[in-house]
């Protein structure tokens, strides 16, 4: 048997996150799985239904002057040192990439960040994860355990099914020692739909030049109902907020349109949209990488195509 | 009082090298560097590098000191941080660290540290452009036993405490962490400046120290992997691109968009 703790997240209505649904799928696609699901709270809503065999809840008191996610982290390692599971997974967010690595230094166990696959059937845990920007994937096995691993958004389909697995209090009786104090939450000022959920987003990079184009891929996101994002190089010369940032640094975006204005298409900023049902890149060089993992685009000069493509969506959206 | 800062700093290819000088090496599962590209400071560390030197131009009385670690190090590319105004370059150099992994990266920086410590804040990129794992520094933190704060945007040394800004999804927190702390520095700071003249000749004529891995008390026994690679490997891209061609490229923009919507997608 291969018995997997699962470390779930909620979303901001405090249901069970799509990446922890996701990281349900990767966990059942271990031989023999016996999958535990840590959720913090209680177990109501959709926990208690989760595709599981068990669940054990854990109450947390976050009084913010403990650093960040440091009880959790407390409880965590408490919990793997009780039970040692074979393998730990979180989701490569926020929460799961500072806690898995965290847990994995305090437990003195492996750790390996945004996996895309893992396997066990070789009997040894195997997982593959992208390096060097995207540009490489690299497989790798892990002998020891537990292994602890963070799953890389949209990498696995999101399980739906529903259980009725047993649910347990788990209490590490251990109160984080006081580290860091988080004195404040400043939320950036957000017109529209979020980046990460849009069904569109019109993302411009490098070769717009300049900050003044992004007001016409705000009007074709408008347009389209979407949100406006950019690659790493447009957001560090200021051009737009490093909010609009999408890449292995910034946001992960998959949209069902990517428009990507200007943008060469670096693995890094591909890491970002390259789960986007469908990318359409206009720029002026052809060579440019962009191409290679688009499936429409047109070379030319954004000045002269946008404004009649724009102009040409609108005209359809009416 | 002299504030003690380290900066952990690894050396990397350039992430710029185009993609068709990205080569891989099967049978050895390493990158072939590209000729004529030399490596690189990892570009996050170089934002912690300009992090500590934000706080010398705040005012602070800071000392700041470059660690590595790693081997067949590129003498102009290491020297960088000192030319961009950092005051020391510390070297763990052995050939011994070829090909180790992260959890014994982290293993021998805190031999470093404990070695040439005590510092006040260690500092370091948000992750390197190589492996992308982003956690050596959280877990230098954690086996220093030190207070952790990571993807910090703006950092400024208030007393005996260091007052953060850390970026979150939707934002950020205002942080206060006392001294010493782990930090790890993000792109949003802003972009590391450039080396001045100046800068590059002090730089030129300071020499780097160097621990070998028996200076610091290790062997290589202490550095067995826990993730071992098995293999290595591009994947290319099968996608075949259709590109919309008009009588213009205002054309272009006009059919493109027709283009869509024949396939619903807008």
């Amino acid at each position: 048997m291969t018995s997997v703790l699962l470390v779930a997240e909620r979303d901001e209505q405090g249901e069970i996150s799509q990446s922890t649904l996701q990281a349900v799928t990767a966990a059942h696609g271990l031989a023999d799985a016996h999958v535990t699901a840590v959720v913090a709270g209680d177990a109501g809503g959709t926990v208690s239904s989760l595709a599981v065999d068990k669940v054990a809840t854990i109450s947390v008191v976050d009084s913010g002057d403990v650093g960040i996610y440091e009880q959790v982290t407390v409880d965590m390692a408490a919990l793997i040192t009780s039970t040692s599971p074979d393998v730990v997974i979180l989701s490569k967010s926020d929460f799961g990439s500072i806690v898995g690595a965290r847990v994995a230094f305090r437990v003195d166990a492996a750790f390996a960040s945004d996996c895309i696959e893992i396997s066990n059937t070789t009997g040894s845990l195997s997982v593959t994860r992208p390096v060097y920007g995207g540009s490489a994937l690299a497989e790798f096995e892990i002998a020891s355990s537990p292994a602890i691993l963070t799953l890389r958004a949209g990498a696995f389909e999101p399980n739906n099914d529903t259980g009725s697995p047993e649910v347990e209090g788990f209490d590490s009786g251990t109160t984080a020692a006081r580290s860091v104090s988080v004195t404040d939450t400043i939320a950036e000022v957000r017109e529209g739909v979020r980046l990460e959920d849009a069904d569109f987003v019109v993302s411009g990079g490098r070769g717009l030049g300049g900050p003044e184009p992004f007001s016409v891929l705000t009007d074709l996101a408008n347009v389209l109902g979407g949100a406006v994002g950019a690659s790493r190089a447009a957001c560090d010369a200021g051009w737009v907020d490093h909010s609009h940032q999408v890449g292995l640094t910034g946001k992960s975006v998959s949209p069902d349109v990517y428009i990507a204005v200007g943008i060469s298409g670096a693995s890094q900023h591909m890491a970002g949209c390259s789960s986007s049902r469908a990318i359409v890149a206009i720029n002026k060089d052809g060579d440019s990488n962009i191409f290679k993992e688009a499936r429409f685009g047109v070379v030319g000069d954004w000045e002269k195509v946008l404004p009649s493509f724009l102009a040409t969506v609108r005209d359809l959206k009416a | 009082m002299t504030v003690r800062i380290v900066v952990l700093a690894k050396q990397v290819p350039d992430p710029e090298t185009p993609p068709s000088q990205f080569k891989i090496d099967e049978s050895t599962n390493s990158v072939i560097p590209p000729s004529g590209v030399p490596p690189v400071v990892n570009g996050f560390d170089l934002n912690a590098i300009e992090a500590a030197l934000q706080l010398r131009d705040a005012g602070a009385d800071v000392e700041i000191t470059v660690l590595s670690v790693g081997s067949d190090f590129v003498m102009d590319a290491m020297k960088k941080p000192l030319a961009m105004g950092a005051d020391r370059l510390v070297l763990v150099d052995d050939s011994g660290l070829n090909g180790i992994d992260s959890a014994a990266t982290v293993k021998v920086l805190a031999a470093a540290i404990e070695k040439d410590g005590p510092f006040d804040l260690i500092l370091g990129g948000r992750q390197a452009s190589d492996w992308d794992q982003a956690h050596v520094t959280l877990g230098l933190a954690e086996v220093l036993g030190l207070p952790l704060v990571s993807l910090v945007q703006k950092l400024e040394l208030d007393g005996g405490s260091v007052a953060l800004q850390r970026v979150i999804p939707d934002g950020y927190q205002v942080i206060t962490a006392p001294v010493p702390s782990v930090l790890t520095i993000t792109n949003e700071l802003g972009e590391p400046r450039y080396p001045n003249l100046r800068g590059i000749m002090q730089a030129s004529r300071k020499k780097p120290e160097i621990f070998s891995l028996a200076d610091l008390g290790l062997s290589a026994d202490d550095l067995a992997p826990k993730l071992e690679l098995k293999k290595l490997y591009v994947l290319e891209s099968n996608r075949q691109v259709e590109l919309i061609e008009g009588e213009d490229e205002a054309d272009s923009g006009k059919k493109l968009a027709l283009r869509l919507r024949e396939e619903k997608l807008i």
